[in-house]
């Protein structure tokens, strides 16, 4: 090894601490850009390989009834490839195990042929055998979250008719990726899954023998995506059609759509913090290191060492620490990617879904900390490059001290000489000050960051399930009945109070946008579902027109007062003009609410409903479900509470580990941070404080004069910390701006207190770590050396 | 052994006209105001004059640490003055030798480390160990500068000096920080050099008394060369007292 590598090394060694806390913090980032980009690849090969060897279908229309012989005309649109006319229907069932009511969704599969589109995995068991009309295959969600296994048997209540079915075998569909029943935002994989059945069998109990009423379709390559739904919904709409739309509107692909999209964005936001702050504390470090070597750079170069190997020497200092950062933070991030993809089987699921580290995503993380690292070390290492020899032989010219602010200020009899060192200290670097400054409230943002998607996510749940949905449970009909009905509901066992709800599917229609919505009509004076604003402040339905999502409007393209076009895609069928009356911040999916009179107006057929939200006694749940399991025209039950337990297992798992490995960097980033200030100052001051411990001060007045000076630099940094963490905050929300799921700006008091206790903290015990070492400052050593 | 500079009067260095100035902000700092000088071949010869008087901007200019604001500098028979950075640090790497007041060395290397970083890069290197005997230093080869006294840092930075076997040994104020005993110690060690390798020497000082082992003194002050002196006798640097 050359001279010039062992002191590269011994270099490296004498700043261990510094060096590892740097590689730390890269090894954050990176471990981060390795999970989340390998996340990203992982499920978009996934997905693209699920859709592509089962065929998923690329357009979906559901209608009331159509003649097979549709198919036919449907199959002869221009742009459609191949298509599957489909029976799919919502049952109540009993699940033993399982006291409260759950849904399934039985698709229909063809007797005697494999499914030309959305084709099924078969995870265990067998295939439905022909004819049999008491088979059912299960989807692996629902199996697995009732503990069901092949062989048991369900009950379902089969247009009106309560069935036993056996399932014969569990399966996986490129559809239902991500279970959710219709209307849900959430997954409740408990009370919601999906069957498939014969097609014969099913036709008989429904009645549609003959007829179909959903259709799955697949393009020609080329074919324009708009045209074939436009044709589509011309031939269906006579057929009772709901809508026809595409795939990047199916809900399933949309939600591992959004999950692909989140994990785009965290892969960008979070490792840039990361390695932005390395590269400062790269920067800081290797700066400090030059300056300190500023001789020994101009004794190499004096004896014929030229820049670029002197230049080239203090690179390797810090690649060093980037390769020490990447050997830790790819496996880091490989575990992690291993651990999270246990997550996303659970919420998702594929036939197969392994966790990969693709070698590109690897060298990009290589690629991209070495960047960091240059654009870190670039400014030090080329003053050391330039640094003229002859000029770094010479003593450094003593800084100037004014009189400090307090001074200035006349204060200054008013302050103990320590202190007055201090600040003068502080104000003669101003820069270094500063740099310190900012370095320290990076610090205090990342974990802003790290915590405030669970304020986010926190403050989104308590708005939808407390204040905005304060019923216990709601139920719907499988179609509009009239609102004589309720008084029904309102007599059953454990019913304290219910409000009507009606939901019409329609297409909201605004110039060449559109998108299908279903309107929820509500109580004007709705008690048990209260729209709010931002600031949860009620917001009162308006007695007529449309209060939608701002995610709609946007959408729409469309503002307070215009007029948009509502295609009723029920009933009459009527097309209307409605105005939007008012827009609101809400989070997940785009929704449009009305007035229920005047939805009822509007549709022209009285006071019709199609469910109610309820307030029930507990006591008496259970007599209240085996009631209404009764009752043919209840379509589903949901329980609100199921939503919750279900959002928690599932994506609030997710999120609490994200939040978890976020938080634990941004603690790493605190302690990196404020510790290699410390280490820094300690260096610089070293000879200062020992000139002054040798003329009589005491050591704990200079430890008073460094760590005073820390602590003022964190007290400082503290606020503007807090600042950045809004800010970026800020900017993860508007780049998560996604259809399915928007995060609010909702950073509560608990995350701010969060931040500043582990800075603080971090300060603290980089302050006794440093008072350690001037504990032991050997004075004559410090004194001898020359700076 | 060499004899007074008239018996070869081979210029290794010739200097013509050579001035250097520092903008400081509004001023203009004269460092040198037209200096002439000649090195002859194996001669060893000390620039001797107050301090701020221009003595290291002389040599730093000689060792291509620097360039003049104007004049010329013939090294040999190439122009200083012409070379840019990538030529001036190859001069620097094939031909000079510097030792500097404070020893500049390397404080994370050992002696033989610090001598080995320049062996490595120089075309006809001794040994480190060679250069180590050289001033006497074999047996603290493997220590840091850190244990080591300063005359025993300043002969390292002699042994570092040498090791690459160059053309001329330029020396700045190299007991400046040392006592007279270890003063002497180091001169010694570079009269040794000059004696024994013939290596042209240049030391700069504001000690009369270091003058008295030189072939001949240059006398500087005020940015200007105030008089030359060749000595008869040189003195042994053992001899030396102050
Ligand atoms: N880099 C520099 N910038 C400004 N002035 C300088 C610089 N180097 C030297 N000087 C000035 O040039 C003059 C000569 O300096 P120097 O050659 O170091 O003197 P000596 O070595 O004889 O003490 C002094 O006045 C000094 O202040
Ligand atoms: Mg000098």
């Amino acid at each position: 090894m050359t001279a010039l590598n062992r002191k590269t090394l011994r270099d490296l060694w004498q700043m261990k601490g510094q060096a590892i806390a740097i590689a730390l913090v890269i090894a954050c980032g990176i471990a981060l850009f390795v999970l989340s980009r390998s996340m990203l690849h992982s499920l978009e090969l996934t997905q693209q390989t699920y859709y592509d060897r089962y065929h998923f279908a690329e357009v979906f229309a559901s209608l009331k009834r159509a003649p097979d012989s549709l198919g036919e005309r449907i199959a002869e649109i221009p742009g459609v490839a191949r298509l599957e006319t489909r029976i799919v229907v919502m049952v109540n069932l009993t699940v033993e195990g399982l006291s409260d009511p759950a849904m399934g969704r039985i698709v229909s599969l063809p007797d005697t042929r494999k499914p030309v589109l959305n084709q099924l995995f078969l995870r265990r068991g067998r295939w439905l055998s022909p004819r049999r009309d008491d088979e059912v295959l299960a989807s692996e969600a629902f199996t697995t979250a009732n503990n069901l296994h092949v062989g048991d048997s369900i009950l379902a209540v089969i247009n009106g008719r309560q069935k036993r079915l056996k399932i014969v075998g569990i399966a996986l569909s490129p559809e239902y990726i991500y279970e959710i029943k219709p209307g849900d935002l959430l997954p409740d994989n408990r009370h919601f899954g999906v069957l498939w059945m014969n097609r014969e069998a099913i036709s008989i109990a429904y009645n549609l023998e003959g007829a179909f009423n959903d259709v799955a379709i697949s393009l020609l390559r080329g074919a324009s995506t708009p045209e074939v739904i436009e044709r589509l919904d011309q031939l269906i709409r006579p057929y009772g059609g709901l809508g026809s739309y595409a795939r990047k509107n199916q809900p399933s692909h949309l939600f591992v759509d959004n999950e692909i999209e989140q994990n785009r964005q965290m892969g960008l936001i979070m490792p840039t913090v990361f390695l932005g702050v390395a590269a400062f504390l790269l920067n800081v470090v290797l700066s400090r290191v030059i300056n300190l070597q500023r001789e020994q750079i101009a004794a190499l170069k004096a004896f014929g060492y030229s820049r670029q190997e002197v230049g080239w020497h203090y690179l390797k200092l810090a690649l060093l620490i980037v390769v020490l950062g990447l050997c830790l933070g790819i496996p880091g991030g490989m575990w992690l990617g291993e651990g999270v993809t246990g997550m996303y089987a659970k919420l998702f699921h594929f036939p197969t879904f392994t966790y990969r580290l693709t070698y590109d995503v690897a060298l990009t993380a290589s690629l991209i900390s070495v960047g960091a690292a240059l654009l870190g070390a670039w400014g030090s290492i080329m003053r050391a490059v330039r640094l003229p020899p002859a000029e770094a032989m010479r003593p450094e010219a003593p800084t100037n001290y004014g009189p400090t602010i307090l001074e200035r200020m006349r204060l200054g009899h008013w302050v103990p000489p320590v202190v007055s060192m201090i600040l003068r200290q502080l104000e003669r670097h101003p820069i270094k000050t500063s740099m310190s400054i900012f370095a320290i409230s990076l610090a205090v943002a990342i974990v802003v960051v790290g915590n405030f998607m669970e304020d986010s996510v926190n403050y989104v749940l308590n708005a939808q399930f407390r204040t905005v949905q304060r019923y216990d449970m709601s139920i719907s009909t499988i179609e509009p009945v009239s609102d004589c009905a309720l008084y029904e509901v309102g007599n059953m066992p454990g019913v304290i109070y219910c409000e009507p709800t009606r939901s019409v599917s329609t297409r909201i229609r605004s110039g060449a946008r559109q998108r299908r919505v279903g309107i929820q009509g509500l109580p004007c004076d709705s008690t048990l579902f209260q729209l709010i604003d931002l600031d949860a402040n009620d917001i009162a339905l308006p007695e007529d027109g449309l209060l939608i999502s701002q995610k709609l409007a946007d959408i729409l393209n469309i503002q307070i007062g215009d007029y948009v076009q509502v295609e009723v895609l029920e009933g009459k069928r009527p097309t209307l003009q409605v105005p939007v009356s008012g827009t609101l911040q809400d989070f997940t999916g785009v929704a449009a609410y009305m007035n229920i009179e005047a939805l009822g107006r509007m549709m022209r057929d009285g006071s019709l409903i199609t469910g109610a939200h309820l307030l029930v006694d507990p006591l008496q749940q259970d007599a209240l479900y085996s009631e209404l399991r009764t009752i043919p025209k209840v379509a589903g039950v949901t329980v609100k509470q199921h939503s919750i337990d279900s959002f928690e297992n599932t994506v609030g798992e997710n999120m609490m580990l994200m939040k978890r490995i976020n938080l634990l960097f941004a603690c790493v980033i605190a302690v990196g941070v404020v510790y290699n200030s410390a280490r820094i100052s300690l260096s610089e001051r070293s000879r200062e404080l020992a000139t002054l411990r040798v003329i009589g001060f005491t050591r704990g007045e200079i430890s008073a004069i460094l760590l005073g000076e820390l602590a003022i630099i964190t007290l400082l940094a503290i606020p503007l910390g807090l600042w950045f963490g809004y800010q970026i905050a800020a900017l993860m929300v508007s780049l998560l701006d996604l259809e399915l799921f928007r995060f609010p700006l909702v950073i509560e008091r608990t995350t701010y207190a969060l931040a500043t206790a582990v800075v603080l903290l971090a300060s603290i015990a980089s302050g006794l770590l440093v008072r350690r070492r001037l504990d032991q400052l050997d004075l004559i050593a410090v004194l001898k050396a020359r700076e | 052994m060499t004899d007074a500079p008239g018996a070869q009067l081979e210029s290794v260095f010739a200097a013509r006209q050579i001035t250097k100035v520092y903008h400081m902000g509004e001023v203009d700092v004269h460092a040198l105001r037209g200096v002439d000088l000649d090195l002859y071949r194996g001669e060893f010869v000390v620039l001797l004059g107050p301090s701020g008087s221009g003595k290291s901007t002389l040599l730093n200019i000689l060792g291509g640490l620097d360039t003049p604001t104007a004049g010329s500098v013939h090294y040999l028979d190439k122009e200083l003055t012409d070379f840019d950075d990538a030529a001036l640090t190859r001069y620097r790497r094939d031909h000079v030798g510097f030792i500097f007041q404070f020893y500049n060395l390397i404080p994370s290397l050992t002696a033989r480390e610090n001598v080995a970083l320049i062996t490595e890069i120089a075309s006809n290197p001794m040994t480190p160990n060679e250069a180590l005997e050289l001033v006497d230093l074999q047996d603290r080869a493997d220590h840091f500068p850190a244990q080591m006294s300063g005359g025993e840092q300043q002969r390292v930075a002699i042994a570092r000096a040498v090791a690459k076997q160059p053309d001329v040994l330029l020396c700045d104020e190299p007991t400046g920080a040392l006592d007279v005993q270890t003063g002497i110690l180091v001169l010694e060690a570079i009269q040794r050099i000059n004696r024994d390798l013939g290596t042209t020497t240049a030391v700069i000082t504001h000690n009369a008394v270091i003058a008295e082992m030189a072939d001949r003194v240059i006398h500087l002050s005020g940015g200007k060369i105030t008089g030359v002196e060749t000595n008869s006798t040189k003195r042994e640097a053992s001899e030396l007292t102050w």
